[in-house]
């Protein structure tokens, strides 16, 4: 029973380990389930600060800040900065396309969640002896001894990893350019030869009842222009169209005016402008 | 002395690498230099004769070592000569028929224009044949007997320009594979067990060896001397080989190589008396043939070919005698030899008339030729008188011993044995005699030629009368010189060994028994073709004469049974390769595409897919681990 | 409460995060379910250090989180040139491997 006592840890934190237990395992979950990349990296930043409240918990203080401050704080936002890049609104789609894949992998998935218990509950753990020795110089002075004498050549290796990453990350995403950039006026000259679109490209909303960026401006006829939206909008596919919208509008307007001045024929005439216009 | 033995196989060697290699330049006088090398080689079996005989018979053996072959450890294999009296026969019959025919050969292909080749296959003959003789181990009588075989090849595809020459060449080729291979296999087995095969350590080691064994050595002999000797069941080859130049049928094929496979039973003794089986067999073999060439010899129109199988009856008696073990070797060599006088004349005379009529060999198209070419007959009456065994002339003496030796067998076998030769003797006397009356005697029956030339018949110039005349004195008086007083038993016992047999018939009555059928024989041969008009195309004939025209159908039991025997079972391994060969390697193929394409599936290129796989090795992995902790 | 709790916890997340690694498609997400179980791991090593008494199961960890700051840098690097040059940042969408 004495042995047991050394065991168990204060009812405070067990009351801590069950409530922020949970919300950890629900953010790692949600972490695998959200559609959009943003929601899972906000869930997993939420489950590692529930860890780095652990570490502290647990006796390990440097990491528990080093945890908020780097993975929390760096890597985090890094992960959050990339999501940004390659399209932040962009949901994926859960379902599964290769077949089996999903049955397998919650397969393995369990049968690991069952070997590690297994594995755990196997083990001899009877020692537990609190970290009140190993932390009696303050638990960063006790990591740095070990971290400058015993690990001191992992720690300088590592030092050279970190170079090495943020050099190889450079090397990946530098993108060398094999030509020399074209003038003002090569680019000019080249549209007068294509003959398209040789003013400036028409600013969104120009005609349209909105005036932002995702929505493209409307023709006289009331058609969308998508050359009205920017061009890395475009290719992500995040135009919002109000085109029908706008032509139901425009329809209901124009029916409420016929019959209001009791002119059956303007709408014939006025859809003849519009078409000479168009050309 | 003995190193003039070489020189017996050196002089017709020389002479077929100088006329062979030599060129046009020889054409005009190849064929004295190869007569010349023949004639040498025979002055020298005559010089080494007359040695041997001044020296006891214990002492009479020579050999002569030239050098090592194959000088391997456990493998020794000598280039080296033996002359005892059983070779020196031997030496002095080839060498000594081989110089007449040479002598013969220069009339009689004077019109060939390849005569110088002809000549230098006939001293190669002569020296594989020597060396096949002389040979002191198994080895080297193998080389001289594939030698002889090559010869035999070559000159009855002599004129290769006809296809039945060649395709007799090529059939007896084939035919002797057969016996070679029983003579290569025959040689192993000596070797593996008697761990060398020189004539001496063999035949010493026989007494100690197991029977079967010996049996087995011996009828792998038998078989050699069957393909080379042709004995039924390996006989069908020699009647094609009469497509070869008469000479050439004379020498090879009736005084010499066909009696290589007696000289190797002969020799061999001292392993078939070790196995009473094989030497039943060679009995039973040498009866059946005896019986089987007489009966075709009764019925071909054709003079060579009636000669062939008469030979081939007679090579019978010769292998039934070596089969009766020490009471019938020193016969059969001394029929062997008798035979080869006067079969050799026999041929040349055949050859002789062939010569005067267009080189017809329809016995039928001939008749009356006694006037016309009074040499030949009479030479070709002697060999007849000798070969049917008239007493007094060299086939009574041998052939009349070889009976009374097969009845001394003793037992069934021995009244089974002794009929069969009787029975024989009868027969050869009918048949010679239809050859004899066809040729010589009744009305002229000539046909003109193809080119419509008629025949005029005449005698043959005289280097072809002169071997004849040779060969006729030896029909007549080898037996007798041989016989009388059993000088040629004193000369060969020391080889051979012997032992008289207790015939339960006397001499007497044997000799008696056997001039009885003789003259059975001949009158049976008289009333049917002596008296009345020989019609010139051949009846239809019974059954048996039909099928005796046909070789007694061997080509057609050949045919049924090795073509279509072979093509069935070419066709079934063909089925086999195709379903279970073909089957079990498609299969293979079959079952590994298969998989492939199964496994293929997992090799999808998504790497989830194959994180999947990790990930499973490694639950795998780790569920291997605690389970090995927990046990 | 018995502190191998702690492991548990890290045992299951290191389960969800695999199992994740496995189902996503999109290269961020899987990426960041592979630091989850990284995570998970960590939790497991100051577990234990508190355990054993002594801080080298935090030192792993303090190594483990400077490689994963590493790893992080370079993979997100991969994954940007790969969107660059596919449009796409699905795992399944580079397979070029594929039959």
């Amino acid at each position: 029973m004495t042995q047991l006592a050394a065991y168990t840890t204060s009812t405070g934190e067990a009351f801590q380990f069950w409530i922020l237990g949970t919300v950890a395992v629900i953010g790692a979950l949600c972490t695998i389930l959200m559609k959009k990349a943003v929601h899972s990296a906000l869930c997993l930043a939420g489950t590692m600060i529930i860890l780095a409240v652990f570490y502290l918990a647990n006796g390990a203080y440097f990491l528990g800040v080093v945890q908020i401050v780097v993975y929390t704080g760096a890597i985090m936002m890094l992960f959050l900065f990339v999501v940004m890049l390659v399209g932040v609104t962009a949901a994926d789609s859960l379902k599964e396309t290769i077949k089996g894949q999903r049955w397998l992998a919650l397969l393995c998935g369990l049968g690991f969640a069952v070997l590690l218990f297994a594995g755990i509950g196997n083990a001899s753990v009877k020692e537990f002896n609190g970290l009140g020795k190993a932390n009696a110089g303050g638990n960063v002075e006790g990591l740095a001894e070990l971290i400058f004498t015993k690990y001191v050549f992992a720690f300088e290796i590592t030092g050279a990893l970190l170079i090495t990453a943020t050099v190889g990350a450079m090397v990946l995403t530098h993108r060398e350019r094999t030509e020399r950039a074209k003038t003002q006026r090569e680019r000019s000259e080249e549209r007068v030869r294509e003959g398209k679109h040789l003013p400036p490209l028409p600013a969104p909303g120009v005609y349209a009842r909105h005036n932002a960026v995702d929505i493209a401006g409307l023709l006289p006829d009331g058609t969308p222009s998508e050359l009205t939206v920017n061009k890395t909008l475009r290719e992500r596919g995040q135009i919002r169209d109000v085109s029908s919208e706008a032509l139901d509008d425009l329809r209901a307007l124009e029916q409420r005016s016929t019959d209001r001045l009791e002119r059956p024929d303007l709408r014939a005439t006025d859809s003849g402008r519009t078409e000479e216009a168009s050309k | 002395m003995e190193n003039l033995i070489a020189l017996l196989v050196a002089a017709p060697l020389l002479g077929a690498a100088v006329l062979l290699c030599g060129g046009r330049a020889l054409d005009r006088a190849g064929h004295w230099l190869g007569t010349l090398l023949a004639a040498a080689s025979f002055v020298v079996a005559v010089v080494l004769f007359a040695d041997m005989l001044g020296k006891g018979a214990e002492e009479r053996t020579l050999s002569q070592h030239l050098f090592s072959w194959l000088p391997v450890e456990g493998f020794q294999a000598d280039v080296a000569f033996q002359l005892d009296q059983l070779s020196m026969t031997f030496v002095l019959l080839i060498s000594g028929v081989g110089t007449l025919i040479h002598v013969y050969s220069i009339g009689y292909m004077e019109h060939d224009e390849r005569r110088r080749r002809f000549f230098g296959y006939l001293n190669l003959f002569l020296a594989a044949m020597l060396l096949l003789v002389l040979a002191d181990n198994y080895l080297l009588l193998y080389v001289g007997w594939e030698g002889v075989g090559l010869a035999s090849y070559l000159l009855i595809g002599f004129w290769q320009h006809k296809p039945s020459a060649a395709t007799a060449a090529k059939k007896a080729f084939l035919v002797n594979r057969v016996g070679d291979m029983g003579l290569s296999i025959a040689i192993m087995l000596m070797f593996t067990t008697f761990g060398t095969f020189a004539f001496g350590p063999v035949l010493e080691a026989t007494g100690e060896t197991s029977e079967g064994k010996l049996t087995a050595i011996g009828l792998m002999l038998l078989l050699a001397a069957c393909g080379k000797s042709a004995q039924v069941p390996l006989q069908s080859w020699l009647g094609d080989a009469m497509e070869g130049p008469t000479p050439v049928s004379a020498l090879i094929h009736a005084a010499t190589m066909v009696t290589a496979g007696v000289y190797l039973i002969v020799r061999s003794g001292a392993i078939f008396n070790g196995a009473p089986e094989a030497q039943l067999v060679v009995t039973i073999v040498g009866a059946v043939t005896l019986l089987f060439g007489a009966i075709v010899g009764c019925a071909k129109d054709d003079i060579k070919k009636a000669l062939a199988g008469s030979t081939m009856s007679q090579i019978g008696y010769m292998i039934l005698a070596a089969g009766l073990g020490p009471i019938g070797y020193v016969f059969a060599i001394m029929h062997l030899v008798t035979h080869g006088f006067f079969k050799a004349g026999l041929f040349l005379g055949a050859g002789s008339v062939m010569h005067g009529m267009n080189d017809e060999v329809d016995m039928r198209k001939y008749g009356g030729l006694r006037k016309y070419m009074p040499v030949t007959f009479v030479t070709f009456g002697l060999g007849y008188l000798a070969i049917i065994g008239f007493p007094g002339l060299s086939g009574f003496f041998s052939k009349d011993k070889i009976i009374e030796a097969a009845f001394a067998k003793g037992g069934t076998e021995g009244w089974i044995l002794g009929s069969v030769a009787l029975l024989g003797a009868a027969i050869t006397a009918y048949y010679m005699t239809r050859v004899m009356l066809l040729t010589f005697f009744g009305e002229k029956r000539w046909q003109p030629d193809a080119e419509g030339h008629a025949p005029h018949p005449h005698e043959s110039p005289k280097t072809m009368t002169i071997p004849m005349i040779v060969l006729a004195f030896g029909s007549v008086f080898a037996g007798g010189f041989f016989g009388i007083g059993d000088r040629f038993l004193h000369w060969l016992e020391p080889v051979t060994g012997h032992k008289h047999g207790h015939s339960p018939l006397s001499a007497a009555t044997v000799t008696g028994a056997t001039v009885g059928v003789l003259l059975i024989g001949v009158a049976l041969a008289y009333l049917q073709y002596g008296r009345g008009p020989v019609p010139v195309t051949a009846p239809r004939g019974s059954l048996l004469t039909r099928a005796a025209r046909r070789d007694l159908l061997q080509d057609d039991f050949n045919h049924v049974v090795l073509v279509r025997g072979g093509e069935h079972l070419t066709r079934s391994l063909v089925y086999v390769d195709h379903t279970l060969v073909d089957g079990v390697v498609n299969g293979t193929a079959a079952t590994m595409g298969g998989l492939s394409g199964r496994l293929r599936k997992l090799q999808n290129g998504y790497a989830r897919s194959y994180a999947v796989s990790m990930f499973g090795g490694a639950a795998v992995l780790i569920a291997a681990t605690l389970l090995m902790r927990a046990v | 409460m018995n502190p191998v709790n702690y492991l548990y916890l890290a045992a299951l997340l290191f389960a969800i995060g695999a199992t994740g690694v496995l189902i996503r498609r999109n290269a961020i997400v899987v990426f960041m379910c592979i630091e989850l179980m990284l995570n998970a791991c960590n939790l497991a090593f100051v577990a234990f250090s508190r355990m054993h008494g002594n801080l080298d199961g935090q030192i792993i960890a303090f190594f483990t989180m400077v490689v994963a700051a590493a790893e992080v840098v370079v993979g997100l690097a991969i994954i940007v040139s790969l969107f660059r040059s596919r449009h796409s940042a699905s795992v399944d969408d580079a397979s070029l491997m594929k039959l």
